[in-house]
C-alpha cells in the first residue's frame, strides 16, 4: 500500500519546513512549536488525552486484594475468570518436574534470573508457553539506561524515572533499578554483548524521553535482540532445563500457603503436569495482547498478562494495575505493521513529530505519556494526517541523515529501515506514519521491599516476580530503556535471593484448595461470568471467536 | 471490497486479502497458531517460511509476520529446525582459529553455493560471514551477522549442514567479550559504586518528599 496523494501533498509541507527544524536541532536549541512544557500543562494533557484518564474504559476490582480498586475492563475479566482447572482434576502426588528454582517465562527476566540461581547453585527450571526468547526483550529495540559516564550519577537517574512515574514510584525498587545498572551492563558486555562503542571503548550513548543526561546504551536498534540472544545461549551453555511450548496455569501452594510450584500445560497435546519447587520465580512479561481500549500492540504475541492472573489467584496483591504505556509512535501506516514498534531511538536520533502542515507540535522527547498524549490530541484538534486506515502525525525521519550524515539510518537504525522498506517505504527519503501504541504495563504484581531494596518476593511466601510482571518500580509510566534494565536488574536479583532462599526452604504438602476458595470469592462477590484464564494467547483465528480478522487491525480507534 | 488472492497454506487453497501478511492469513484461514508465531514483528525468528510462486521454481525463505500475501504463493512454514548448538563456557574459551574448529568444525566443509545468502530472511550475506567465522575474524563475523533473528531457513539449505546462527553466535560473543574495546568509564563506576561513593547520597535522596523531588525534577538542567 503505497501513500496516498492526500499523504504526499502533507510529505510536501514536512519537506518544506525540515530545513528549519535541522538547523534549530544542530544549534541546539528548540523551535517555538517544540518547547518543553510546564509540570501543569503536562497534568492538564494527560488528564485529558491520556487512555489512562479515560474513565469508562475501567472497571471496579470486586474481590480479592485489590477489591475496591480499578483496572482495564480486559483485565478484570481475566483476574476475575474461573481456573482453567478444578483440584481433582490433577494428582499432586504424581510430580513430573521436582526442582529447587521455577522460573515461569522465558524472556529476558526469566532467563537472568535462571542464570544467577543456577550461579547460586540451585537446581533451576524454565517453562516458557513458546520458546525461550519469544518476548518482549527480544522487540526492545532503542536502548538500554545506566547512568555510567562522567556528568552523569544513580541520582540523577533516579530523579529522572521517579519524575517520569509521576512521583508513584517505589524508591527502594529505583534505588536498586539505578544503583545496579552499571554493574548489570558491565554483566552483560562480559557476557559478550556487544554494546555500540566508540574506537576507544566509550559506549555510544543517547537521549531518551524524559533524560536529564545521555545514558542510553544500545546495540544498534537491536538492542533486546542482542541481549536476549545472548541471555539465551548462556542458559543453554548452563544446561539448564528449558520446557517450552508449555504453559503454566495454575500455582500451587503447600499446606502452609507457601508457593510450592505450578500446574503445566503442553500447548499442543494439553496435557497437564505437575512442577514442585521451593521457590517460584513468575517472569510472564506483560499484557499487550490483552489489546486494552481496542488499542494495537507493539507486544509479543503471548504478552496476555498471565503473571498477573496466576499471581492474584493465590492471594498476591497488585499494584499500579490501572496503569498502562501506549509508546507514542507506534507505526500507523501500512496495514501490515499498525502498531508495531518505531523505537524512540528515532527521535533519540533527531527526527522530530510533525502534524498533517509539516509543522511541528511539541517537544518530541517528553517522557511517554506525555508525548502519546500530544499526539492523540494533535489528531483531537483535526492536525492529523489521513490514511486509509486511520489517522497519526509524522514522524521526519530524514532529518536523521540530514543531521547525523548519509548512511546514519543505515547504521543506527537498520531494523527500522527493514521494516518499512519491506513496504516500499525507504525512511531515508519520507518520513513514516504514527500513532501510539498499547507498549508497556506499567503496574503489576507487588514486590516487598527490604532495607533499601528487594528480594522480589511476593506477599506470598517463595513466589518471587521479576520484570515486567511486577509494579511499582516505574511508577504511572515507564521512561525509555528502564524495561530492558529492569529485566536484568530485577531478573538478576529474583534468581540470587530465590537460588539462595530455596536452600532453606523444606515443600509441605502440596495443594491446590486456593482454587475453591477463589471460587467462593467470585461467586460472593456476585460475579456470573464464562470467563477462564490465564488468557495464555490472544484468539486471532478468524473461525475460533467470530471474525476476528487481526484485531491489531481493525481495532485501531 | 478488497481484492482477493489465492494462496496455498501448506499446499491447501485458501482466498485471503492481498494486503494480509502471511502469518495473518493463516489466521484469517482460521488456524489458532501456536508454533511459527512469536513477536510479529521480524524480531524473534520463530516464524520461519518457505515459499514459491506458482510458474517459478526459485524457493524463497521469509518471516511470515513481515510477508506480505502474494497470488499463487505456495506456503509452508518451519517452526522448527534442528539447528545445532555446541555447548562452551564463556569464561573459558579464546578468540581464535581453534575454537571454531572445535566446536563447529563442518564450517570448513563450506562449498561456497551461496544458497544460505539466498534464503536468509533478513537478507544478510551469510555466506560471506561464515568466511569470515572460518579466517577467526570474528569482528567482521559478528558485524556482518548482527542482524540475524536466528531463523534457521539458511540452515535447511544448507549442503554442508552449517547451523549458521549458532556460528554467529559463537562469533558475537567472543567478539563482544574478548575483542571489542573496554569501557574504562563503565568500570570506574561499577567501581566507585561498590566502593559505597554514592551510599549517602541515594539514601539522602530516597528519604526527599514528592515536592523536593519536583523541585529538583523541574530545574534539571539537561545535556545538549
Amino acid at each position: 500500500m503505497a501513500y496516498t496523494q492526500e499523504m504526499l501533498d502533507s510529505i510536501k509541507k514536512v519537506e518544506a519546513h525540515r530545513a528549519e527544524r535541522v538547523k534549530a536541532q544542530k544549534e541546539g536549541r528548540l523551535l517555538d512549536s517544540e518547547r518543553r512544557l510546564t509540570a501543569d500543562e503536562k497534568d492538564i494533557l494527560l488528564k485529558e488525552n491520556h487512555p489512562d484518564y479515560i474513565k469508562e474504559q475501567f472497571a471496579e476490582i470486586k474481590m480479592g486484594p485489590n477489591k475496591g480498586q480499578k483496572a482495564p475492563i480486559e483485565l478484570v475479566e481475566m483476574l476475575q475468570a474461573h481456573s482453567r482447572i478444578k483440584a481433582e482434576d490433577i494428582d499432586l502426588d504424581k510430580i513430573d518436574y521436582d526442582v529447587d528454582v521455577l522460573v515461569i517465562g522465558g524472556g529476558g527476566a526469566g532467563s537472568s534470573a535462571a542464570i544467577e540461581a543456577h550461579e547460586a547453585g540451585a537446581n533451576v527450571m524454565i517453562v516458557t508457553k513458546l520458546r525461550i526468547g519469544d518476548a518482549n526483550t527480544m522487540m526492545a529495540e532503542g536502548g538500554i539506561q545506566a547512568a555510567d559516564k562522567e556528568g552523569d550519577s544513580p541520582m540523577q537517574h533516579y530523579v529522572d524515572v521517579m519524575g517520569g512515574g509521576h512521583y508513584k514510584n517505589v524508591p527502594e525498587l529505583v534505588n536498586t533499578l539505578v544503583t545496579h545498572a552499571p554493574a548489570d551492563i558491565k554483566w552483560l558486555n562480559d557476557l559478550g554483548v556487544m554494546f555500540d562503542k566508540e574506537e576507544d571503548g566509550t559506549m555510544i550513548t543517547t537521549h531518551g524521553g524524559g533524560t536529564q543526561r545521555k545514558r542510553m546504551h544500545a546495540c544498534k536498534d537491536y538492542s533486546g535482540a542482542e541481549i536476549m540472544r545472548t541471555l539465551r545461549d548462556e542458559v543453554l551453555n548452563r544446561g539448564i532445563p528449558v520446557v517450552d511450548f508449555t504453559s503454566a496455569i495454575e500455582l500451587i501452594l503447600d499446606e502452609e500457603g507457601k508457593c510450592a510450584g505450578a500446574v503445566l500445560m503442553n500447548m499442543e497435546t494439553h496435557e497437564l503436569y505437575v512442577a514442585r519447587a521451593k521457590c517460584v520465580i513468575l517472569a510472564t512479561g506483560g499484557a499487550g495482547r490483552m489489546h486494552y481500549q481496542g488499542f494495537p500492540t507493539s507486544n509479543h504475541y503471548g504478552a496476555t498478562a498471565d503473571g498477573l492472573v496466576l499471581a492474584y489467584r493465590v492471594g498476591a496483591p497488585l499494584l499500579y494495575q490501572y496503569t498502562l504505556q501506549y509508546h507514542p509512535t507506534g507505526a500507523a501506516f501500512p496495514s501490515q505493521i499498525v502498531g508495531a514498534l518505531v523505537t524512540e531511538k528515532v527521535r533519540s536520533l533527531g527526527a522530530r513529530l510533525c502534524n498533517a502542515n509539516g509543522e511541528t507540535f511539541m517537544y518530541s522527547l517528553e517522557t511517554r505519556d506525555v508525548c502519546a498524549s500530544g499526539i492523540i490530541r494533535e489528531v483531537k484538534r483535526g492536525n492529523g494526517v489521513h490514511s486509509p486506515i486511520g489517522d497519526g502525525v509524522w514522524l521526519d525521519t530524514p532529518m536523521i541523515e540530514e543531521l547525523g550524515g548519509e548512511g546514519t539510518i543505515e547504521k543506527r537504525i537498520p531494523a527500522m529501515m527493514r521494516m518499512f522498506a519491506k513496504y516500499g517505504i525507504d525512511i531515508r527519503k519520507v518520513p513514516i506514519m504514527v500513532y501510539p501504541t498499547l507498549h508497556y504495563q506499567n503496574g503489576g504484581v507487588a514486590v516487598k521491599t527490604t532495607g533499601n531494596t528487594t528480594t522480589n518476593e511476593t506477599a506470598i511466601e517463595n513466589l518471587f516476580c521479576a520484570g515486567e510482571v511486577v509494579g511499582g518500580v516505574h511508577g504511572e509510566n515507564r521512561l525509555m530503556g528502564n524495561s530492558l534494565l529492569d529485566v536484568i536488574v530485577f531478573g538478576r536479583n529474583a534468581g540470587i535471593y530465590a537460588g539462595k532462599k530455596c536452600k532453606d526452604v523444606k515443600v509441605g504438602k502440596l495443594t491446590l484448595a486456593h482454587i475453591a476458595k477463589f471460587e467462593k470469592e467470585l461467586d460472593e462477590a456476585g460475579i456470573k461470568t464464562d470467563a477462564v484464564s490465564p488468557k495464555i494467547l490472544p484468539a486471532y483465528a478468524k473461525n475460533v471467536h467470530g471474525f476476528a480478522l487481526n484485531e491489531e487491525l481493525t481495532n485501531k480507534d | 471490497m478488497e481484492k482477493m488472492v489465492n494462496v496455498f497454506l501448506m499446499g491447501k487453497k485458501y482466498e485471503v486479502p492481498e494486503s494480509l501478511t502471511i502469518m495473518k492469513a493463516f489466521e484469517y484461514a482460521g488456524y489458532q497458531l501456536i508454533r511459527g508465531c512469536g513477536c510479529r514483528n521480524g524480531f524473534c525468528g520463530a516464524c520461519a517460511t518457505v515459499y514459491r510462486i506458482k510458474g517459478d521454481k526459485e524457493l524463497h525463505g521469509c518471516l511470515a509476520c513481515s510477508t506480505q500475501v502474494q497470488d499463487n504463493m505456495y506456503i509452508a512454514q518451519l517452526p522448527f529446525f534442528p539447528l545445532v548448538k555446541e555447548i562452551y563456557d564463556i569464561n573459558k574459551i579464546s578468540p581464535n582459529e581453534q575454537i571454531m574448529m572445535q566446536l563447529y568444525p563442518e564450517i570448513y566443509k563450506c562449498i561456497g553455493c551461496g544458497a544460505c545468502t539466498k534464503a536468509c530472511t533478513q537478507g544478510l550475506n551469510t555466506m560471506q560471514y561464515i568466511a569470515y567465522a572460518q579466517r577467526a575474524d570474528f569482528k567482521k563475523c559478528a558485524e556482518e551477522s548482527f542482524d540475524c533473528v536466528m531463523c534457521g531457513v539458511c540452515s535447511s539449505r544448507c549442503p554442508a549442514g552449517i547451523s549458521h546462527p549458532q556460528v554467529a553466535e559463537l562469533a558475537r560473543r567472543l567478539y563482544g567479550k574478548y575483542e571489542a574495546p573496554e569501557s574504562k568509564h563503565l568500570i570506574d563506576r561499577v567501581a566507585e559504586i561498590v566502593g559505597g561513593k554514592y551510599d549517602d547520597l541515594m539514601k539522602d535522596l530516597m528519604c526527599k518528599s514528592e515536592q523536593e523531588l519536583r523541585d529538583i525534577y523541574d530545574n534539571r538542567e539537561f545535556e545538549k
